[in-house]
């Protein structure tokens, strides 16, 4: 039978929206149109997700009108995303937070009390000496990402602490930064350094290019697949990249491990592998043949579910455009708690197919020798975040915020005080929504710096409230990547309501510190201008390009038969890792079965949607009309088991017995009858979001099963389970 | 009569929606309204299956029944082209255009008249793509003319095969997609 789904995705509101109308005669002047009017453009750097593409703001008549990529960027190739051509929505969000908000106790009742910004700052900066004073400035935990984190950092390493635990790293990057570092010497990095354009072979395990929307990776991944590779998508789900694909393999949901063993069992017994290249680079060979060997196809399809023919005949395509085949390493890696291993396989994998520094595979990346600005050393700080891990996760290379946040309840807590920047901990950190209320019991501060009244400004004592990207500099963009480039984030509009930047908060707050030698500047813009009068350039010169490439003084791949030296222990590419035996660890990968799901509960996957990053844009107004709710795919049998019909809502309920907002079903034959998959960063709890209140439901709270990797301290998400509560809802 | 032509490859496109938003800043499209909308289609059972995106719009017919139906000559053919404009001057938001539309690509803006995709027609006066096909992230989209066999949306029209929505109203429409 064949069935025919037909959804308006977007634009729900779109073409056949009847408004009322009266009717009228002549009914208005012609508008003159779009850009005839006076415009100014400005650039910026984008903040609505973490690539940081280059744009130009432009406005007319002083208007706000839209923001598009600035050509010579290579971020964005003059291309933003929908998310980045909706960033206006962040700037004109009615919800914005407008003024410092200090929590005050009034009859017994607590409440924000809307203040002054000396009262709000003089408030934070006592309660920060006070408690440097009492416990020392070490047992302050930073939470703090995106681009304007860095202001924070400088401020809080200054003040003294050294505890800083982004959700970027446990929730996202971790295992597989550590995986690629220990066999390569070298991370992934933010902007990943795949040569999709120019691959022959792409295989993405579990990793949805196209509904993640990262800019530079969808223009390249669409490159490459214009330029005719062969795609191979491994996804439980039917992404949107396996309907691009020549072969999609419906794995079993948390398999991958057995999948990976079996390719290179393959690419080994059948002498598939680039010798020339193991044999040149790599370490362990011989090890890597012998613990594979009994990880046949055969062996992975009891596992995985995938026919050992199609692992076979994928292994061979694979090999057959190697070194341009990209084993995509992913982004978010937390899923099942041996998630370090499993990157470890991916890179392992690329090794055998020569991929690494070889066109088509992994690029070389360079940025820009900028000098860093010339402030004074930072106070050593008398414990840290790797402290906090008491002997746990020997290769994290930032703090995890499960961690932090544990070791921060009851009065004898190692921490006292939290300063959180652009984290929205409930939404973005599984398995913490009690421990949060309980630190928030005990600790003595909780600043909050956010541009939105998040579910984190709920727990704050003070909350300041930063204007939008679109309103202030930040520092230069000098990211690692194919071609060297800076670029420059400056205001395109004045302040809106009683918000400030970013490094005028960070300032104030130092200067009440007794911190004036690290800001010996009085606004941002001359620490951008002196960095870049450093490589040639000018503060007023990056006002009128937005962007500057500069020369590469190192290749893009590895030489012919070039004598490299990877920045490993032993210079090699390690197959077998002696780090990792060292400390107790596989050195190689080893598979562990997936939990089963108990009796009636389907397998919970998440993930990115093209049009919202995480839970911060779920309330832009403009992304909003592109995708105002989530919903939970379900499979037509499944569907069927329960009753449920298309739009028909349910609520989730975990094995631990957590129950989720209600939430639409979506009926998709995209999801197998054993998962069920819904979009992260929905059902905000916060009420002053206005738009994303209480619509769709939030993963996160279901996730209350977190496997933390030995190895990273990254927190796996992927071993929860949930079934449906239809009635009432 | 001038052809203009959107061509969109289907194979490329992952119906991201930038397109949409692309459009309603570019335009100054009100809330709750827009001018192109992303369709998925998906056929087959699990795990069988095959999934298409769309990027919708204005089809800019040659033979556009919405100037047909009309009243007032507030929609029109841009010079002699086949690009279809709405003269707000001269519409009354009588909706005439909206039933006689194949591809419900119009609505009435809040001002009481009708209102839809231009092709960006401001743009392309000064030699520019449309505001969704400059955005694409994906590079699926393509804009250009017919007349000339040389420029990109003829040679893909002539190389691969490609679709239109409904040409059996015989409105010949122009927005093309690529399989």
């Amino acid at each position: 039978m064949k069935r025919r789904e037909f959804l308006k995705l977007s634009g729900a509101l779109g073409g056949a929206a009847v408004l009322p109308s009266t009717l009228l005669s002549g009914c208005g002047a012609t508008p003159p149109p779009p850009g005839s009017g006076v415009v100014k453009v400005t650039p910026t750097i984008c903040e609505i997700c973490f690539w940081k593409c280059a744009g130009w703001v432009h406005t007319e008549d002083t208007k706000p009108w839209k923001i598009v990529g600035n050509p010579e960027d290579t971020h964005s190739r003059g291309r933003l995303c929908t998310r980045g051509s909706g960033g206006l929505g962040a700037f004109l969000d009615p919800d914005r937070l407008r003024a410092p908000l200090l929590r005050v106790e009034e009859g017994g009742k607590q409440r924000f009390r809307q203040v002054s910004w000396n009262e709000a700052l003089d408030f934070a900066a006592e309660r920060l000496k006070k408690i440097a004073a009492e416990h020392g400035p070490d047992k302050v935990a930073v939470f703090s990402q995106a681009a304007g984190a860095a202001h924070f950092r400088h401020l809080m390493r200054a003040y003294g602490t050294d505890s800083f635990a982004p959700p970027d790293y446990a929730q996202c990057r971790a295992a597989r930064e550590v995986g690629f570092f220990l066999t390569y010497g070298e991370t992934i990095g933010g902007q990943e350094r795949t040569d999709m354009a120019n691959s022959r072979c792409i295989v993405l395990i579990g990793t949805h290019i196209g509904e993640n929307l990262h800019n530079g990776q969808v223009q390249t991944f669409s490159e490459g697949i214009h330029k005719g590779a062969t795609l191979i998508v491994v996804d439980p789900r039917f992404s949107v990249a396996a309907g691009k694909a020549k072969y999609w393999l419906p794995i079993k949901p948390g398999t991958d491990l057995a999948l990976l063993l079996a390719w290179m069992n393959v690419l080994i017994t059948e002498g598939l592998y680039d010798k020339d290249y193991i044999q040149r680079y790599a370490l362990g060979f011989d090890k890597l043949a012998e613990h594979v060997k009994t990880h046949t196809p055969e062996w992975a399809y009891l596992e995985t579910g995938l026919e050992p023919d199609i692992i076979r005949r994928t292994a061979r395509e694979m090999a057959g455009n190697a070194p341009a085949t990209l084993v995509h390493p992913g982004r978010h890696s937390a899923w099942y708690g041996d998630d370090t291993q499993r990157a470890r396989a991916l890179a392992i994998l690329n090794a055998l197919l020569g991929s690494w520094g070889r066109e088509g595979g992994f690029y070389m990346q360079e940025e820009v020798e900028l000098p860093k600005y010339p402030y004074p050393k930072y106070p050593k700080a008398a414990s840290g975040w790797q402290d906090a891990n008491e002997g746990k996760y020997p290769f994290a290379y930032d703090g995890t915020t499960n961690v932090l946040i544990e070791q921060s309840v009851g009065k004898d807590a190692r921490y006292k005080g939290w300063l959180i920047y652009e984290a929205n901990l409930p939404v973005s950190v599984p398995g913490v929504t009690e421990t949060i209320k309980q630190a928030a019991d005990s600790l003595d501060l909780i600043v909050v710096v956010d541009t939105m009244p998040m579910e984190i400004t709920g727990h704050a004592d003070v909350v300041l409230p930063e204007c939008t990207y679109l309103e202030r500099y930040d520092p230069i963009r000098n990211d690692r990547r194919r071609q060297p480039s800076l670029a420059l984030r400056m205001p395109a509009f004045d302040t809106q309501y009683d918000s400030k930047p970013g490094w005028w908060i960070a300032r104030e707050l130092g200067m009440r510190l007794g911190l004036e030698k690290y800001f010996p500047w009085k606004d941002y813009s001359e620490v951008i201008d002196w960095q870049l009068q450093q490589v040639g350039s000018s503060l007023q010169e990056m006002q009128r390009i937005g962007v500057k490439s500069f020369p590469r003084r190192t290749a893009v791949y590895l030489g012919k038969d070039e004598d490299y030296h990877f920045p490993t222990p032993s210079g090699k590419i390690e197959l077998f890792s002696d780090q990792l035996a060292e400390h107790g660890f596989d050195p190689m990968p080893r598979y562990t079965p997936p939990d089963p799901a108990p009796p009636g509960f389907y397998q919970l996957i998440y993930g990115r949607m093209p049009a919202h990053t995480f839970s911060r844009t779920t309330n832009n107004p403009l992304l909003f009309q592109v995708m105002p709710e989530n919903t939970v795919w379900v499979n037509p049998l499944t569907a069927a088991d329960w009753k449920l019909k298309n739009g028909d809502h349910v609520q989730l309920k975990n094995q631990d017995g957590v129950l989720s907002n209600r939430v639409r079903v979506r009926v998709t034959e995209r999801i197998g009858p054993n998962a069920v998959f819904m979009a992260h960063g929905f059902g905000h709890t916060a009420r002053r979001l206005r738009l994303a209140y209480k619509v769709g439901a939030c993963d996160t709270e279901l996730i209350t099963r977190v496997k933390m990797d030995p190895i990273t301290g990254s927190t796996g998400m992927r071993s929860n389970f949930v079934t449906f509560v239809t009635q009432e809802v | 009569m001038a052809r203009y032509a959107m061509v969109i490859d289907t194979r490329l496109c992952i119906g991201c929606g930038d397109c949409v938003i692309a459009c309603k800043t570019e335009n100054k499209v009100p809330d709750g309204l827009n001018r192109d909308w992303v369709l998925e289609i998906t056929r087959g059972q699990y795990p069988d299956l095959y999934t298409e995106f769309r990027s919708e719009r204005c089809n800019h017919c040659s033979r556009a029944t919405c100037v047909e139906a009309c009243p007032t000559g507030a929609s029109h053919y841009w010079e002699d082209t086949n690009i279809v404009l709405v003269d707000p001057d001269r519409c009354t938001g009588c909706k005439a255009c909206i039933a006689a539309c194949p591809y419900n690509a119009r609505f009435v803006r809040p001002e009481g008249y009708v209102s839809k995709c231009t092709f960006c027609v401001h743009r392309v006066e000064k030699g520019l793509d449309p505001a969704c096909v400059a955005t694409c992230p994906t590079y699926c989209m393509h804009f250009g003319t017919l007349d000339d066999p040389s420029t990109e949306v003829s040679r893909l029209l002539e190389s691969r095969k490609a679709i239109s929505l409904m040409p059996e109203t015989g409105n010949e429409p122009h927005v093309y997609y690529l399989s």
